[in-house]
């Protein structure tokens, strides 16, 4: 066996994801990279290490073994997650004994579940990252059989947690005004930010469709917009008047108008969000969002000094195993998934 | 947020960590040339804090990290430079490249050819001669990676798109509309007549240059026929070539 993470079973949406590769916007390839970029600084947190490629799972994980003993951190969207039939605690790292099945079923909230792995995953690298870009046909989802080459672990510290604040119903987002928000009447800015949204079901690594509360969104003549820059977080406003939250794998310039921003602090949120999420958009000023910026970049600094031991005493069940991990399984069906 | 919206140039952000220079608000050749070669000058300059730059159809983009480097002192150099030269007279940057890439028009490989002339007024012939001699520019690349908008043919083809997507246009297609070209690098729906078929290979991992084509880089499409495409289809990259220019 090898220093690798075998993939008996794998979930419909899974893929190997980093922080995405910047500087080829002018050739039409966006950045792409995680969906929720703070989870990523969860794992590496959790193992002691940096930032790295991180296996992305949508909506349901799959059926893990390692090739040898590897350290592994659940974080994102929290999914039932056993290892040999016992039920994992979510936000914390464990030891992934070689040979031990690990099975990771549906989220219980949110969207998106991410497992790492100590020493970080180790596949080849296109174009400067290990990400899979699905829209652009570079790399391809993770499938059954694959086997994901781990790299080597320095080592450190499993039956570790984090205290993650929630971000995985729906919410509220700040936004910012943007290129094209002068386009859009003042009482359809105002609107944005004061009525309700609903996610839609269709959300994908390019976008999430929320549907408002009242009537649809749109500018005159928005139809003949020249196509300008995209960045992730734009509100571009379709046919149908309803707002996509452009994301990680959005194309690299849109023709449709768009009328604000999110934050990239609230990006997690917005990924993490599952249909039927109530959401609603605020706006704040730039000044304001680069305060909130510089307050959420300290906060993925300090996150390793937030990693608490699991504390491992018969009595410490909420410890070990979230209630809601352990009411999960008395069906004990999910693994037909 | 509109920075300045008193005549083009104008600078507006983008997020919170991006910014943009925008030289017209519709696609003009001058706008486009300025747009490529103020975004030359800024990846030259190399500011710090400065993390990329791109040029769409008539902006320069650049993202940044605001902690490091603020709007106030971007957009004061983006002023600066702004106003350092008539931008619209500019000469488009060195180190561009000219392609030639083989295309069949018409037939049954680009069954759109008769169609796109007919709008336009001419003959198949006609428009084989036209669009086989004419040399466009790369405007912008997007919508997939290395997917070129090419412009600007002559105002004859300033032509309508359908009103109904054609379902599928295999990779390689040329497609023809308001006086531009695209050519796909993926097969994909489009309103755009399908008025040749190339062999081209867009998107080369491994190479040096892994796009084929950049913002700026001009391209011929010289028409073959049938029988000589079927033998470029096996040639590395689809029997392109290209040569620097100046």
């Amino acid at each position: 066996m090898s220093r690798e993470l075998i993939v008996h079973r794998a979930g419909p949406a899974l893929s190997l994801q980093d922080h995405g590769r910047p500087g080829w916007i002018t050739y039409g390839l966006s950045r792409g990279g995680a969906m929720d970029r703070l989870a990523l600084a969860e794992g590496a947190a959790l193992l002691g290490q940096p930032q790295g490629a991180a296996l992305e799972m949508g909506g349901m994980g799959g059926r893990f073994e390692a090739g040898e003993d590897i350290r592994i951190a659940l974080t994102g969207a929290p999914m039932r997650a056993t290892l040999d039939g016992a039920p994992l605690l979510w936000h914390a790292a464990h030891l992934l004994p070689k040979g031990a099945v690990l099975e990771i079923g549906p989220v219980t909230s949110g969207a998106y579940g991410y497992l790492s792995v100590g020493g970080g995953f180790a596949e080849p690298e296109i174009l400067g990252a290990q990400s899979a870009h699905l829209t652009a046909g570079l790399g391809a989802p993770v499938g059954d059989g694959a086997r994901l080459a781990v790299g080597p672990d320095g080592g450190g510290e499993t039956g570790c947690k984090l205290a993650v604040d929630e971000r995985f119903c729906g919410g509220t987002l700040r936004v910012v005004e943007s290129l094209q928000t002068a386009m859009f009447s003042e009482a359809q800015r105002a609107r944005f930010g004061e009525e309700g949204f609903t996610r839609d079901n269709r959300a994908n690594r390019m976008g999430v469709k929320v549907n408002p509360d009242g009537e649809g969104y749109g500018v005159e003549g928005g139809l003949s917009v020249v196509s300008e820059v995209i960045s992730p977080g734009d509100i571009q406003m379709t046919g149908d008047g309803a707002p996509f939250v452009l994301m990680a794998e959005s194309q690299t310039t849109g023709g449709y108008p768009r009328l604000a921003t999110v934050i990239p602090a609230d990006l997690p949120r917005v990924a993490q969000a599952p249909a039927g999420a109530r959401l609603a958009f605020r706006w704040i000023t730039l000044d304001e969002a680069l305060g909130v910026e510089a307050g959420y970049r300290r906060h993925m600094a300090e996150l390793h000094r937030k990693v608490a031991p699991v504390v491992r005493h018969p009595g410490d069940v909420p410890d070990l195993l979230s209630h809601k991990l352990v009411s999960g399984f008395s069906s004990g069906d999910y693994h037909d998934h | 947020m509109a920075l300045d919206q008193t005549g083009f140039p104008i600078i507006r952000t983008a997020g919170i960590d991006g910014m943009l220079v925008s030289f017209g608000d519709r696609l003009d050749e001058a706008a486009n040339r300025a747009a490529i070669a103020f975004r030359a000058e800024v990846a030259r300059a190399a500011w710090e804090g400065v993390q990329e730059s791109s040029s769409s159809l008539v902006s320069c983009y650049l993202r940044f990290d605001p902690l490091a480097l603020s709007h106030h002192d971007l957009e004061a150099r983006l002023r600066a430079l702004m106003a350092s030269r008539d931008w619209l007279q500019a000469d488009l940057p060195a180190g561009r490249r000219l392609h030639r890439i083989p295309t069949v028009y018409g037939g049954a490989l680009a069954p759109q050819l008769g169609e796109a002339a007919s709008e336009a007024g001419l003959s198949e012939l006609q428009a084989v001669e036209m669009l086989s001699q004419a040399r466009v520019r790369v405007t912008a690349l997007g919508f997939a990676p290395g997917q070129p908008y090419l412009g600007l043919l002559p105002e004859v083809w300033d032509i309508p798109r359908q009103s109904a997507l054609t379902p599928q246009v295999p990779k390689g297609a040329l497609v023809l509309a308001i006086r531009q070209l695209v050519l796909f690098g993926v097969t994909a729906p489009t309103g755009w007549r399908h008025v040749g078929q190339t062999a081209v290979e867009l998107f080369r991992l491994g190479e040096e240059r892994p796009f084929l084509l950049a913002p700026g880089d001009e391209v011929i499409f010289p028409a073959v026929s049938e029988a000589e495409f079927e033998t470029l289809r096996g040639a590395p990259g689809g029997g392109a070539s290209w040569e620097a220019l100046e």
